[in-house]
């Protein structure tokens, strides 16, 4: 068989479910059909030792009888699987109460019918093959030979149909590819080095640049020393500004946490130097991009930070009706008690070389990439965590020696207040939810509060 | 299902599979959110598939397909094939399985009381009765319960002539009370952060008598704004099994998982600082005290089942033994390589994802002398630390830092005042090595998560953690500068 990937099929399913919902008693419903196609060739030891694929189709029902909602949500589209996606979704609207500022489904006229953003589908993701995939692996593995190092790392193709239909007119399709490519190499000599990139197109990845990225870098952290933990100037690389994206996002850019009063956010509260302007933006053909949310609402790009000072939050239709205002498009696949995300944030550039954001550390570390982080202080955004695949001392605007991994206890508020030079590049890179593209910072002063072994 | 799995190892087979596997899972869920008392998501969840896993040439293929027919079977075990091709032509050594014999049964999870057939207006009124309870205390800025529920139905069968099925039950629920004052963002949580969680049936909720608690850990989170910064220092602190379970799981679960070990995670989380040297030396992970099992057989564990998702049979292996380090959690392709079988720790997250190297249940075992009580009774100056609310560790998972909801101080053997903001932090082997008292079995409770995140593309795992508590020497406390 086949993958039905046709997206009409997919909103002619929706429909269906649309139509059997009403019959049984919906005054409003919601249904969400998701279709792919998804597939990852995992390398470790310089070979290829995990290669899968997955064929799926998921519906996603939103029932509501007046203000009371039910969700249910199902792998199956036969006619009993449907049946009883609409029975469990009305007879939890059944049993549940009222949500008093239930305000109802979004409506066409704020949202989105029919969207599909061209940039969001690529045929080079959507048939590449496992062939295509194996040789992106041996071509990352082929640069580690070449240095000596040992590769790991994954490549991933994923296609897919979204589609969001529901009582009130909306009519949302959108099909939407993205590839990612990531490897940590690892030297003999206990180096390590990380590179990843991440596209619409997979045929726009460069495996041979990532694995030498990688395997350079690996080469260039052997024989690492320990550093005292302590404060100093760092430069971030974008897969360590990837975290700083992803953590605010989480804490703070959500109008959920402001409403609950669990955000830094204020509008005009300055919180950045005047070089940190950051969008939400999913019309960005850098990003990954995407024509509509999860409740098929338009995506509206969304400014977060302007020159450091706060200016919006991103909503969902719940969010925006209890403060009066429109849905930004940024709803997650109901139910969704964590709130509205930021899936497409973008870090504007500033003017800096990358030898020039090193050339200002009189001594201070470039950083690569950070690991295993977790908030422990929400409101002033205080993370810990770890650096990971290449930490450098530098001295006098020079790399001077490879680091042992660091421990850090830093509000990421703070850095983004120290941000005194923003790079010129800037990278696509998967974030929590969506992707992130984000260029290299200079920070003022990092806190790095542990040390480990390597 | 034996239709569609003979099909699908046929077909594998006759394009030249040497190995194949089969599994056919239905998974039914259904969880409920509560916010500040009102319900704010009820979600009922359904899935079922068939995933196919061959070996071609010493190399893995793997394809899986939402569509349970014969013709899907065939297509779904030809990609596998052909998927294990492209694998081979990367591959430098040939993948070899422990030897085994077939293996046949069936298992399920002990239920008294069904949670798929509880009235949900019950399940709700359960909840909310606790968020209530929670929210109407003074100071209280926001609630949050929830209750979930998960079952598989899950077939397995292989080449050899295995054929399985279980079936797996999940539940588990918990309140969290917030309190927010200035930049102060307080929370306390019962019976754990994320709730408490169980293979078990709807008594196990009932028994948790979550309206019955959920008042006083919300007063604890409003006391908390006014409590004193927990003060930085080397102190002696005793881990309450509500923080413990989470230190043996991220310093000791994931650092003896095989797989970690050979590097096939070090692209995501990373690898682990015990290496299979450190097994022959007999390595001194902690102290005498310290005896850590992965037990797949310990009644309500989440890491309990009759075989893993390799037909391998439930058992009991040794990780750490009187303080040295033992053994690891393995499969069927890792563990000849330390020239010993399969422990029967491969896990997958549903039909479409493959089994990796999970935790089962990682018990650090009681020790008979002192309980959990007398431990604090016996400490003359320490903390005692409840209920996780932040994880970090290393990608060789050897410095972590862990933040708890609450500290509370020791002085003379009694527990006192209440401290914020506690964080402690040190190197895993350092850790294990004070730890000078384990309670006993008066306070051992099985505890887990359904969270523990591994691999690409990425799977959830339920594991859990049996423990008692226990009281370590000279920990670095406090790191903040807020
Ligand atoms: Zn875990």
């Amino acid at each position: 068989m086949v993958t039905e990937r046709d997206p009409a099929d997919r909103l002619a399913l929706a429909d269906q479910v649309l139509r059997l919902a009403e019959r049984a008693g919906a005054t409003e419903a919601e249904v969400m059909v998701t279709a792919g196609d998804s597939a990852l060739t995992r390398f470790a030891n310089s070979e290829i030792h995990q290669n899968v694929a997955e064929t799926g189709t998921s519906l996603n029902l939103r029932f509501a009888i007046g203000k009371r909602i039910g969700v249910a949500s199902s792998g199956r589209r036969d006619a009993d699987g449907l049946r009883r996606l609409v029975e469990t979704a009305a007879a939890i609207a059944g049993s549940v109460e009222e949500l008093g500022d239930w305000s109802g489904l979004p409506t066409a006229d704020a949202g989105h019918s029919g969207g599909q953003r061209a940039e969001a589908r690529a045929a080079g993701t959507a048939d590449a093959t496992p062939e295509f995939r194996a040789e992106g692996a041996r071509a990352v593995i082929a640069e580690a030979d070449a240095k000596g190092v040992v590769a790991y790392g994954s490549f991933a193709t994923t296609e897919e149909t979204i589609v969001v239909a529901n009582s009130r007119g909306i009519r949302s399709v959108e099909v939407r590819t993205n590839s990612q490519l990531l490897t940590v190499s690892m030297s003999p000599d206990g180096g390590t080095g990380y590179a990843e990139a991440v596209a619409t197109d997979a045929t726009t990845i460069d495996p041979a640049a990532i694995g030498r990225e990688a395997a350079d870098k690996a080469r260039a952290t052997d024989r690492a020393t320990g550093l005292d933990p302590g404060d100093y100037p760092v430069v971030l690389e974008p897969y360590a500004v990837v975290d700083i994206m992803d953590m605010l996002g989480y804490v703070g850019f959500s109008a959920l946490a402001v409403q609950e009063g669990r955000s830094f956010y204020e509008r005009g509260k300055r919180i950045g130097s005047d070089l940190v302007t950051v969008v939400d933006d999913a019309t960005d053909p850098a990003g990954l991009p995407m024509a509509f949310d999860y409740e098929g609402v338009a995506k509206r790009p969304i400014t977060l930070v302007d020159a450091g000072a706060c200016v919006d939050v991103v909503y969902d239709s719940q969010t925006a009706a209890r403060d009066g205002v429109r849905s930004t498009g940024h709803g997650l696949p109901a139910p969704n008690p964590y709130g509205p995300f930021p899936l497409n944030m973008v870090m504007a550039p500033g003017s800096a070389s990358r030898e020039e954001l090193i050339g200002g550390l009189a001594r201070g570390l470039l950083v690569t990439r950070f690991h295993y982080t977790n908030v422990i202080h929400p409101k002033l955004a205080i993370i810990t965590g770890m650096t990971r695949d290449g930490t450098f001392l530098v001295e006098d605007g020079q790399i001077v020696a490879p680091v042992r991994n660091l421990r850090f206890t830093q509000s990421y508020l703070d850095a983004l207040a120290g941000v005194e030079a923003v790079g010129r590049e800037r990278r696509t890179l998967r974030g929590f939810l969506g992707a992130v593209v984000v260029p290299s910072v200079r920070i003022a002063s990092w806190t790095f509060t542990g040390a480990t072994e390597h | 299902m034996r239709e569609l799995t003979d099909r699908a190892l046929d077909t594998a087979a006759s394009l030249g599979a040497t190995y194949a596997d089969v599994r056919i899972v239905r998974r039914l869920e259904e969880s409920i959110a509560v916010k500040s008392g009102r319900v704010e998501g009820v979600a009922s969840g359904e899935t079922e598939g068939l995933g196919v896993r061959v070996l071609v040439d010493g190399a893995w293929g793997f394809a899986s397909s939402d569509q349970l027919t014969t013709a899907e079977a065939d297509r779904i075990a030809g990609q596998a094939v052909r998927i294990a091709r492209a694998s081979a032509t990367a591959l430098r050594n040939r993948v070899q399985l422990d030897d085994r014999a077939p293996a046949l049964g069936r298992y399920e999870t002990p239920v008294l009381e069904d949670p798929f057939s509880i009235p949900l207006e019950r399940k709700i009124g359960d909840l909310l009765a606790a968020d209530t309870a929670a929210g109407s205390v003074k100071g209280v800025a926001f609630t949050e319960s929830s209750y979930g529920a998960q079952r598989e139905w899950k077939t397995f069968a292989d080449s050899a002539g295995s054929f399985i099925e279980q079936v797996i039950t999940h539940v588990g629920a918990g309140v969290e009370t917030n309190a927010i004052e200035g930049n102060e963002h307080q929370r306390r949580s019962y019976p754990d952060a994320g709730g408490g969680w169980r293979a078990a049936g709807y008594e196990f909720i009932r028994g948790l008598e979550l309206s019955g608690h959920a008042g006083p850990y919300a007063e604890e989170a409003v006391a908390l704004l006014s409590a004193p910064q927990c003060p930085p220092g080397r102190r002696t602190i005793v881990l309450d099994p509500s923080q413990l379970y989470l230190q043996i799981h991220e310093s000791c679960g994931h650092p003896t998982e095989l797989d970690r070990v050979f590097g096939t995670e070090a692209s995501y989380a990373g690898t682990s600082f015990l290496t299979t040297d450190k097994l022959e030396e007999g390595f001194r992970y902690g102290s005498d005290l310290v005896d850590i099992v992965a037990d797949a057989t310990t009644p309500g564990g989440m890491g309990t089942f009759g075989w893993d998702d390799e037909g391998v049979a439930a058992q009991a292996v040794p990780l750490v033994k009187n303080g040295i380090f033992v053994g690891y959690l393995s499969s069927r392709e890792t563990a000849p390589r330390i020239g010993r079988l399969s422990g029967g720790a491969m896990r997958a997250d549903g039909w479409n994802r493959i089994p990796l190297i999970r935790m089962t249940n990682i018990n650090l075992l009681p020790k008979p002398g002192m309980s959990l009580d007398e431990i604090v009774a016996d400490t003359d100056d320490g903390l005692y630390l409840s209920s996780n609310r932040s994880w970090s560790i290393d990608d060789r998972r050897l410095n972590f830092q862990f933040a708890t909801e609450v500290a509370y101080e020791i002085k003379g053997g009694k527990k006192g005042r209440l401290l914020k903001n506690p964080t402690y932090t040190g190197i895993t082997y350092d850790f294990w090595r004070s730890c000078d008292a384990v309670g006993d079995e008066r306070s051992y409770v099985m505890l887990g998560t359904p969270n523990c995140g591994k691999g690409e593309p990425g799977q959830t795992g339920h594991v859990g953690h049996a423990v008692s508590g226990a009281r370590f020497r000279d920990v670095q406390v406090g790191v903040g500068k807020w």
